[in-house]
């Protein structure tokens, strides 16, 4: 049975990176004594599948990840569980059960939303919404990615499917998490400084993703953008954020 | 929600923040307010290796389960906060609180190697504790250490109030109910002290100097106050089976060197090799309970959720309940899908049966340690391992479908020659022959073996009976490390041997802390103060600093390390007592050097002097 598990990070946890995220809730489902499916072989490894990497440093209210189980009794007793074995900074929002034909976590990620916190209160730009307005009406914004290997040329207008300002100086977003085309909360940011002629102030700002998307559209039509946790066919009560 | 000691910018500019952040599971949280003690536990090198203690977690585990205790941990920061701390004058903090380490009652420093001494300088300094313990003032810490190296505490006597030397779960309790005692009785840092020293195995060792002859040997040790001393035995855990566990130890976030429950199912060793300090100070052998261990495994793994188990102990295989518990752990674990890892087995037929059980013999390797190449050099060190033992459990190893050998070796051991160091290519060599006898071709997984034979320096140490024995130079080492190298490729199998060995200059200086007198703290401190930490770290060891070091304080590095000690010289650890007597040590030495190999103690006892302590292989009837 497939069981997709929804997260929050925050506090210290943000500081552990998604392999040690991995290896902590390998570790936590045991403790919680859940009957989790084992690949063969000399060093069996839990069936796990998780959304989408969480940048160091971000907090969030809306990562996933799938496990396979061999048996439970409820959602809601998986839930408890898990929490039971859980540590000051995540938190098991909703235990759900995935119909067989749905993809595991990690292909169905489309999009994300985010909001970029100041930790001071204050925003480095000047008229924040007619400023965030007037960049998000750029016909494109492109974006130079530098890796190891390669520059890359990309255009962040086709990825950002929404960007304003909210109360209290904080930049809300959705953007597209998808492996082929992720776009990270910070180049958004990163660009509408610069358009804005502001200074990047670095740390001051605090990043939560606040939730994964999966896309219930067909290719070509417009995006139908659905938590990843609505894919589940019975779901623990999820605590609202 | 706790506030973090580090700023998030400070964070995020750092490698591994999660070595900086506490909030491990089993971590353990208290109220500062309801304490009256505070403790803070440290391994001075890297949170990875500092983790991966035993020791420190079942410290741990057994002070916070006292309710008025307090216990926390810290680490070396790693070079990259080091700096920044030291930068910002951010005062190192516990992990647990996120408070300055400073605020505690205690810091205990566990010191397992030599090569950490710069890191208690490094810990004490960030902590902003002095680094001298005649200049701390009464309200910092009480710096206390442990560990092996406290055997041999006086390179390092200058840098702590005191030492706990023993085995930790005895008299720890007895020293905080004096600490809070005197506390209520208004006592002051001194009266404490003069206290402690009369609590059974602590060592203060301000309480003493140190007076040396006109050729730089100790000629006495001068008591300064009466309360000390003269001698100090070692404390001992009488019954293994009986004593605190951590039943739940804390469980790293981030990748550790040893990322396991660890089962310890036995301290001491009854076989005696001379060059082993470890084999020496946990004497005798006791062994714990077998249904207790049982116990622990399944109650510790469901605590961690740990996928892996091993076993610690100086020599497993001698575990007399081995085969039983193994049988346990393999149906438990196998149930669990939970790894085991099996450390210092012997190999035979029994071992590479339980090793085929739970390892993927393909992805595997088997583990010799002859430690010397002849067998002449292993009857003076007293290795009971043969070539004849070797080559059998090689030869039924490869039928197993074993390809992989590691071997150990010791160079420089006393009494070696060139035929000794020709030894180990002739050694290595057959196993490659046992091989390629043993296995038929068409049967043969990649068509070959590989034999992986590593080299480190012999290094004496103090309560062993090498303890007298000249150390070699680092030019001596080289060409021995030279040697050896020829001699493998000399062999007709060569190709499938490879050879490492171990850096020298190193090697050098932990044989000059190992034997070291107090003056030697001078160095140590000057080394400290021109940058010199993380020094067993290869890339942060800086040996011309060193050598420097050593000359601008006008101590000389051969008195310590080449120098032949006389069978009556006095040693800067003669006032500590391991349970060990002198006379059995020198015994063993005149024994190794006519060549004569010593029974373990199951075997027939040697009358070491541990049987004094009334327990464990001492007292088994046969
Ligand atoms: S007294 Fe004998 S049996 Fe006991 S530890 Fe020493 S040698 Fe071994």
């Amino acid at each position: 049975m497939k069981i997709r598990i929804k997260f929050a990070k925050y506090g210290a946890m943000k500081f552990i990176g998604h392999l040690d995220m991995m290896r902590f809730f390998q570790k936590a489902i045991r403790r919680a004594g859940i009957d989790v499916k084992y690949s063969a072989g000399f060093s069996p490894h839990q069936i796990m599948s998780f959304a989408s990497p969480l940048g160091v440093g971000l907090e969030s209210t809306g990562e996933y990840m799938d496990i396979e189980v061999n048996s439970m009794t409820t959602t809601e007793a998986l839930k408890e569980a898990l929490n039971g074995a859980m540590v000051e900074g995540v938190e098991i929002l909703s235990v759900g059960v995935l119909p067989d034909t749905v993809k595991n976590a990690m292909a169905s990620v489309a999009a994300a939303s985010y909001r970029l916190q100041s930790k001071n209160g204050a925003f480095a730009i000047p008229n924040p919404e007619e400023t965030v307005c007037a960049f998000y009406a750029q016909e494109t914004i492109p974006y130079t990615k530098e890796t190891k290997k390669s520059v890359i040329q990309l255009d962040l207008k086709q990825g950002i499917y929404d960007v304003r300002m909210e109360t209290g100086a904080s930049l809300f977003m959705t953007v597209n998490a998808s492996s082929s085309g992720n776009i990270k909360p910070s180049m958004v940011f990163e660009k509408l400084c610069e358009f804005a002629g502001a200074e990047i102030p670095a740390a001051a700002y605090q990043i939560t993703r606040l939730e994964t998307y999966t896309d219930l559209a067909g290719e070509g039509a417009p995006h139908r953008f659905v938590p990843l946790s609505a894919c589940c066919t019975e779901e623990s009560q999820a605590e609202c954020y | 929600m706790r506030k973090l000691a580090l700023s998030d910018d400070i964070l995020m500019q750092v490698e591994k923040p999660a070595r900086y952040i506490g909030n491990e599971v089993n971590s353990v949280m208290k109220d500062k307010n309801k304490v009256d003690v505070r403790f803070v536990m440290c391994f001075p090198d890297v949170y990875e290796i500092g983790m991966s203690h035993l020791g420190i977690q079942i410290l741990y585990s057994m002070f916070n389960a006292w309710e008025d205790v307090w216990c926390e941990r810290v680490y070396s920061p790693w070079t990259d906060l080091d700096a920044v701390m030291r930068r910002e004058h951010i005062p190192l903090f516990g992990l647990e609180s996120q408070e300055p380490v400073k605020n505690a009652d205690f810091l205990g420093i566990t010191i397992q190697y030599e090569m950490c001494y710069t890191n208690i300088l490094q810990v004490l300094d960030l902590a902003q504790i002095p680094l001298l313990a005649k200049e701390r003032g009464e309200d910092m810490p009480i710096v206390i250490g442990g560990g092996p190296c406290s055997y041999n505490p006086e390179p390092i006597a200058d840098f702590f109030d005191l030492f706990y030397i023993g085995e930790g779960e005895t008299q720890y309790r007895p020293l905080l109910d004096w600490y809070l005692e005197n506390k209520k009785r208004g006592g002051s840092r001194l009266d404490f002290l003069k206290g402690a020293a009369k609590i059974p195995g602590i060592y203060v060792p301000q309480f003493y100097e140190e007076v040396y002859k006109e050729d730089g040997t100790v000629k006495e040790r001068k008591k300064l106050c009466e309360e000390a001393p003269d001698k100090i035995l070692k404390e001992i855990v009488t019954d293994v089976s009986d004593c605190h566990y951590p039943m739940k130890p804390v469980v790293p976030f981030i990748k550790v060197t040893q990322d396991r429950v660890v089962l310890e199912i036995q301290r001491g060793c009854i076989r005696g090799c001379r060059f082993c300090q470890a084999g020496q100070l946990y004497r005798p052998v006791r062994e714990r309970d077998v249904d207790k261990l049982k116990e622990y495994a399944v109650e510790m793994l469901q605590n961690t959720g740990h996928e892996e188990i091993s076993l610690s102990s100086l020599s497993s295989s001698d575990y007399s309940k081995l085969d039983e518990l193994l049988d346990f752990l393999i149906d438990e674990c196998g149930r669990k899908h939970t790894n085991i890892s099996l450390p210092s087995l012997r190999i035979d037929a029994f071992s590479l049966d339980v090793m085929s059980k739970v390892q993927d013999v393909k992805k595997s390797s088997l583990t010799f340690a002859p430690e010397a190449g002849s067998q002449r050099l292993r009857d003076v060190i007293n290795k009971g391992l043969t070539e004849e033992v070797i080559l059998k459990g090689a030869a039924l190893a490869f039928e197993g479908g074993w390809t992989r050998v590691k071997l150990y070796f010791m160079l420089g051991l006393p009494t070696e020659t060139e035929e000794d160091i020709r030894g180990i290519g002739d050694l290595s060599n057959k196993i490659a022959a046992t091989f390629f006898d043993t296995v038929p071709k068409d049967k043969r997984v990649n068509g070959k073996v590989q034999i992986v034979t590593s080299t480190s320096f012999f290094i004496p140490k103090p309560f062993t009976p090498f303890q007298w024995a000249p150390m070699c130079t680092k030019e001596q080492f080289l060409e021995k490390a030279y040697q050896t190298k020829q001699g493998i490729m000399a062999q007709l199998n060569q190709k499938s041997i490879k050879y490492n060995w171990h850096e020298a200059d190193v090697s050098v200086l932990e044989g000059v802390f190992a034997r070291g007198d107090r003056r030697v703290a001078r160095v140590i401190l000057e080394a400290y103060r021109r940058g010199c930490i993380f020094d067993s770290w290869s890339e942060y060891f800086h040996n011309d600093v060193w050598l420097s070091c050593f000359e601008d304080c006008g101590l000389d590095i051969a008195f310590y390390t080449t120098r032949e000690r006389a069978d009556d010289e006095i040693f800067p650890w003669d006032f500590l007592d391991c349970g060990v007597t002198r006379a059995f040590l020198l015994r063993e030495w005149k024994k190794a050097q006519s060549e004569t190999v010593s029974q373990n103690c199951r075997s027939q006892c040697q009358g070491c002097g541990a049987n004094r302590f009334g327990v464990g292989v001492c007292t088994e009837s046969d």
